[in-house]
């Protein structure tokens, strides 16, 4: 186990310096200069921009340049923001914004947890009914529907129309995550109870189910103890490889929702070609999707004994 | 016997094929029994239809519309549907209906050419990995892992905001990039179990080289949930395009697709006037919808245990 861990641990390092280096390389290897950019119509002068070039080693080779910059990284420094929040660092950018997303995010998780299990679970337990068709039916629809879409339609129908819930901003406290939440939820909420119920539906049948029902048990502890723990494994993969998905739906719903987390500023600031914030914060995502799908490799063996590493 | 060959889509031909003995059991015609399914299941036929019209649209708009996409009328300004004009104006008074009509070629164009790009790479890729194993597999599934940690959407709005001239064809290559390694994985995990069957070891003790037994056994044997996975894969990109584009990260003006017509109004405007919203979004989703559907019994029909 313990040389499972170093070894998945291992082949993550050259996932991660190839995949910031090629957002690093994207970036900062674009036509333009955004030196030259600052100035607008009137450049500053050679000194200046000299200066700044030195500090943030523009003039170095682009290998060269993003070793100085992943060194820093290394030490909590990501760096100034070049446009959004001029001369802010952008570690303190993050820790200021965080919050937010953090939020956001709980919210669209807990959404994807008790509502996509739950329909799972219903449509699974009563596979062929009208409810089971109307999970079905729903949550492909869902998946069909472009997050935006769903983000705005709500917006206007829940928001503008009937005026129950707030139309933008945190201004209500945890009242203002619910609309936002369940937009970025809506997606991986669709593909969370297909999984659940297609793998409960597959363990139902399994013969451990029948063992546990002929030795009496009650259907709603065959169910709960047994059949459903060990249909969570696909549902927990899921939910670690989708949360890409999710960090790329902050962006989109933060932006229609106006909410000031960190998907917000990465908006404002590819839009505001900000080289410094997008690399930032596009790394700091990647690593959080690294770490996740590692952390859920290893709950594997805690989940599923028949897994065995070597 | 003779490797199953996909390429044989006829039904009647291949069903009848597999009535003599045996061959019915071991699925001497997959694509044959599937398409008998598939021809009965109307989830199947309604995408497909679907898909069709979309495609003739695509390639002769002018069968479905009088009017051309860029003479507009400014008076008629977001005008709300009428008889004659059933999807209402856009913002510079053009006909809606005849805009979304013309975008289906970017978008359809855009979702095609990401899905055979990476099917390609999925295929030739895919299938040496998963066949020689070793190194090849390794320096492969780490390279296919660089990429699969990049967020598609993330990633594509990196690269795409340092491209100035977007067009089908940058915004294709970028998600081509991103997109490939699922299938990858994909096709190698199936070429990984054909690898190890009898037909395939009888056929290299018959003599066959690697090229032959890769191209004549081991793809056809291992395509069949690639392709399904494919069409579905269609449909994601094509819905990942609007939201590129939706972000101010895709296609640009003029060029017309269902993402630059949702981009252009700004998400106030539409409190005012949904059918900007509601119409070409319409369009996105059913496009979507059908080929996640059709890709999706398409899986089942082809995956011989569900039978």
């Amino acid at each position: 186990m313990g040389r499972y861990i170093l070894r998945r641990i291992l082949q993550m390092v050259p996932v991660v310096i190839c995949a910031t280096f090629l957002i690093y390389a994207m970036n900062f290897a674009l036509p333009g200069d955004p030196v030259r950019a600052l100035g607008g119509e009137r450049p500053l002068p050679e000194e200046v921009q000299e200066q700044i070039r030195d500090r943030y080693n523009l003039d170095d080779p682009l290998l060269v340049q993003y070793g100085k910059y992943m060194g820093n990284v290394l030490q909590g420094d990501l760096g100034e923001s070049l446009a959004v929040r001029r001369g802010t660092d952008v570690s303190d950018i993050i820790a200021d914004t965080w919050p937010v997303t953090a939020l956001l995010a709980l919210v669209a998780f807990a959404f994807e947890i008790v509502i996509g299990i739950g329909a799972g679970v219903v449509a699974a337990l009563r596979s062929g009914s009208f409810l089971d068709n109307l999970v079905r039916g729903s949550t492909i629809l869902i998946v069909s529907v472009p997050i935006f879409v769903i983000g705005l339609v709500a917006q206007i129908v829940f928001g503008v129309r009937l005026g129950i819930l707030p139309v933008a901003g945190t201004a209500q406290g945890w009242v203002s995550y619910i609309l936002p939440g369940f937009v970025l939820a809506a997606v991986s909420l669709a593909y969370v109870s297909r999984i659940t119920r297609n793998s409960l539906m597959e363990n139902l049948r399994a013969d451990y189910v029948r063992t546990a029902t002929a030795k009496g048990l009650s259907r709603r502890r065959v169910v709960g103890r047994h059949a459903l723990r060990n249909s969570m494994i696909p549902v927990v993969t899921f939910l670690a490889f989708d949360l890409g998905t999710l960090l790329s739906g902050t962006i989109v719903t933060e932006g229609i929702f106006n909410l000031n987390g960190i998907g917000g500023i990465a908006f404002d600031a590819i839009r505001q070609q900000d080289g410094t914030v997008v690399v930032g914060i596009v790394t700091m995502f990647v690593l959080i999707f690294v770490l996740a799908n590692l952390i859920v490799d290893i709950l594997y063996a805690v989940l599923d004994p028949r897994i065995r590493y070597d | 016997m003779s490797a199953p060959d996909p390429s044989s889509l006829g039904g009647q031909q291949s069903a009848a094929e597999a009535t003599h003995g045996e061959d019915v059991a071991e699925g001497a015609s997959l694509w044959g029994e599937a398409w008998r399914d598939l021809r009965r299941n109307p989830f199947f036929v309604l995408p497909v239809l679907v898909i069709a019209v979309l495609t003739v649209m695509a390639i002769w708009p002018q069968l479905f519309t009088d009017l051309v996409p860029r003479s507009c009328d400014l008076s008629r300004s977001a005008d709300p549907p009428e008889a004659g004009h059933w999807f209402g104006f856009d913002r510079q008074g053009c006909d809606l209906y005849t805009r979304v009509v013309y975008s289906t070629r970017a978008s359809l164009l855009i979702g095609l050419t990401v899905t055979l790009g990476a099917f390609a790479i999925a295929l030739v890729l895919g299938s040496l990995s998963g066949y020689y194993g070793r190194w090849l597999d390794a320096v492969l599934g780490r390279i296919a892992d660089v990429f699969f940690g990049i967020p598609l959407v993330i990633g594509a709005i990196v690269l795409l905001t340092a491209v100035v001239d977007r067009g089908v064809w940058q915004v294709s290559a970028v998600l081509t990039l991103l997109a490939w390694p699922p299938m990858f994985r994909l096709m190698r995990s199936t070429v990984l179990s054909a690898r190890e069957s009898d037909y395939v070891q009888a056929a290299r003790a018959l003599g066959a080289g690697n090229a032959r037994v890769i191209i004549r056994h081991v793809i056809p044997n291992s395509i069949a949930p690639v392709i399904a996975y494919a069409t579905v894969f269609m449909g994601v990109i094509i819905g990942a395009e609007a939201t590129l584009t939706f972000l101010g990260a895709g296609l640009q003006l003029p060029a017309l697709s269902w993402g630059v017509l949702l981009s252009s109004p700004p998400p106030r405007e539409l409190l005012n006037t949904p059918h900007l919203l509601l119409f070409p979004s319409l369009f996105v989703s059913l496009t979507v919808l059908s080929f996640v559907l059709a890709g999706d019994t398409l899986r089942d029909a082809l995956d011989p245990k569900l039978r």
